[in-house]
């Protein structure tokens, strides 16, 4: 069975195809704000100019007869940039007829995370723009743990990035930078129980910075804080749920010092560490089109009625009927 | 004390080895091989103690808290509280009369920070608050909602009775005289954090 996904909650437009062995191809057109952070309407024309192209390409290299599925991320994101999206996948799946599924964009992080990894029954931590959450399944749901209470890890990183003049997108920049580090500077620490929060953090790092400190080290103390939050918050969902595994999912799961540093936490509490390749970890279509695959093995599928899209779409919602 | 005797249990927390002996608790901040030194010194001595003093001041406003035994640099020897976590046997009453005792805590400016059904132990009738690593002091409506927001979350993480277990324990919270404006307070936290919001604000 073959399925194809398109992603498109906000920067990125991905189409991919996949089967159940293995992804057969990803297609990227990513939109790259000119200047500042993304804007949903500019994020969305660019989406509309160019999701046709996009098609036509993965086209040439399946062909269409042979996909069995079309499925589309429904949500959470950018309003105007999923109504692109959704639209494209209806129209695709009325020409081939074809199911349409559509899905929920963080679901398909974390499923496509286990897929690649193995893992069994994680606590996931998923970190990206948007979002940043502690996730684990119970029963039929999965629940959040644990999640910012204002910005996601991604737009705080971007915001320093912009505030010392680094272009979008700033996280891999900030990275770069933190490995020059020398000297930590405290900033606000703020967990409350499995919640977080980065906005204080933002302010005071970029006060470090008008007040002449290098750009190397507030980017230093920066990761410093802010990933020794996440790999607490994870740390205590992991001993409240008594789970020995933990799975990195998102964009920001491809900074490699996140990564290093849940896994030494894994490692001294003798837990397992997964994180699944990097293009499967940022925004993509294989993603999408591996949960749709999925879920219609489960017998999903999504009435043309019912796939208007959910900008606020929680992860809590989707009844989870496979292993 | 019985230094040499062995421990019955050690758990391995988010930020604490608590070793479980049978009359008396350690709970030991040991370093984090995770996170730069620096940082990793500042957490665990300021942490560990908050926690310390603020377990004493919950019990002098009539919160049941372990009696605190002793403080070393980065450990706490304090009672073993025996009993039942109270997310094994958890129910209405028990989610009201933590209510009343929540209000208890924020009257006296006391934030918990973690309040959950895992750092609160029932004994001899009594709910005891056992985890106090996150709290602070702190006279904020904001903070005292945030306070209830995680215990909220934390109810529909566990259970399927939820939200029956949230209106009981605001029946209970609302002796606290702010009662009701931490309340609105919290409903909007739950609210702010959605995604969209957060991603158009940037
Ligand atoms: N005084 C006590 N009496 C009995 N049991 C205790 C006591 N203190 C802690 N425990 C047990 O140890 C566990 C962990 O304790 P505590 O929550 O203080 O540690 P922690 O490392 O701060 O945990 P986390 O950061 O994961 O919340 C509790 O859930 C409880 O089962
Ligand atoms: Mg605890």
């Amino acid at each position: 069975m073959i399925s194809l996904g398109i992603e498109g909650t906000a920067w990125s437009l991905s189409i991919g195809v996949v089967d159940e062995k293995e992804v057969l191809l990803v297609e990227n057109d990513p939109y790259i704000p000119k200047e500042g952070g993304i804007h949903p309407r500019e994020a969305a024309q660019h989406h509309s100019e160019r999701i046709g192209k996009l098609v036509k390409s993965v086209f040439s290299k399946i062909e269409p007869d042979k996909i069995d599925v079309i499925s589309f991320s429904q949500g959470p994101g950018m309003g105007p940039c999923l109504r692109i999206v959704a639209t494209a996948a209806r129209v695709l799946s009325l020409k081939l007829e074809k199911p349409l599924i559509g899905v929920n964009h963080c679901l398909a992080h974390l499923e496509v995370g286990r897929w690649k990894t193995g893992a069994k029954n994680p606590v996931t931590l998923y970190v990206s723009g948007g979002n940043s959450q502690v996730i684990a399944r119970r029963g039929k749901r999965y629940r959040v743990f644990g999640e910012t209470l204002d910005i996601g890890i991604g737009n705080a990183l971007d915001k320093l990035a912009r505030h010392m003049g680094l272009k979008h997108p700033g996280g891999p920049k900030i990275e770069k930078l933190a490995r020059n580090g020398k000297r930590y500077y405290e900033l606000p620490y703020v967990v409350k129980g499995m919640d977080f929060s980065f906005s204080g953090m933002v302010t005071a790092a970029q006060k470090l910075f008008d007040n002449g400190i290098s750009k190397e080290d507030v980017a230093f103390s920066f990761q410093e804080t802010a990933f020794a939050m996440l790999a607490e918050v994870s740390e205590r969902a992991m001993a409240y749920l008594d789970r020995d595994e933990l799975l990195l999912v998102g964009g920001v799961g491809a900074n490699s010092r996140l990564k290093e540093m849940l896994e030494v936490m894994c490692k001294d509490r003798k837990a397992r560490f997964y994180s699944p390749p990097t293009e499967l970890m940022g925004d993509n279509g294989a993603m999408i089109a591996y949960l749709s695959l999925l879920m219609f093995k489960h017998g999903y599928v999504t009435e043309l009625k019912d796939s208007t899209v959910k900008p606020d779409f929680r992860i809590e919602e989707v009844d989870v009927s496979w292993e | 004390m019985l230094q040499n005797s062995k421990p019955e249990r050690i758990y391995l927390g988010g930020e604490a080895e608590v070793r479980i002996y049978s009359d008396f608790v350690e709970k030991i901040r040991k370093k984090k091989n995770y996170r730069v030194s620096d940082l990793d010194k500042i957490l665990r001595e300021s942490r560990t103690r908050t926690e310390a003093r603020i377990i004493s001041a919950a019990r002098r406003n009539g919160v049941p808290t372990p009696i605190i035994f002793d403080v070393q640099g980065e450990k706490i020897v304090m009672e073993r509280i025996k009993g039942e976590p109270l997310r094994e046997i958890m129910n209405t009453e028990l989610s009201r009369k933590l209510g009343e005792l929540v209000a208890k805590l924020h009257e006296a400016r006391i934030i918990h920070g973690d309040i959950t059904p895992m750092n609160l132990i029932y004994s001899k009738g009594m709910i005891f608050f056992i985890d106090f690593g996150l709290s602070f002091y702190d006279e904020r409506i904001e903070s005292k909602g945030v306070d209830l927001h995680i215990y909220f979350e934390s109810l529909k993480a566990y259970f399927d009775n939820w939200e029956e277990l949230k209106e009981a324990f605001i029946s209970g919270y609302k002796s606290y005289e702010k009662g009701g404006e931490v309340l609105k307070r919290a409903e909007e936290i739950d609210a702010r954090g959605r995604y969209v919001e957060r991603r158009m604000r940037d």
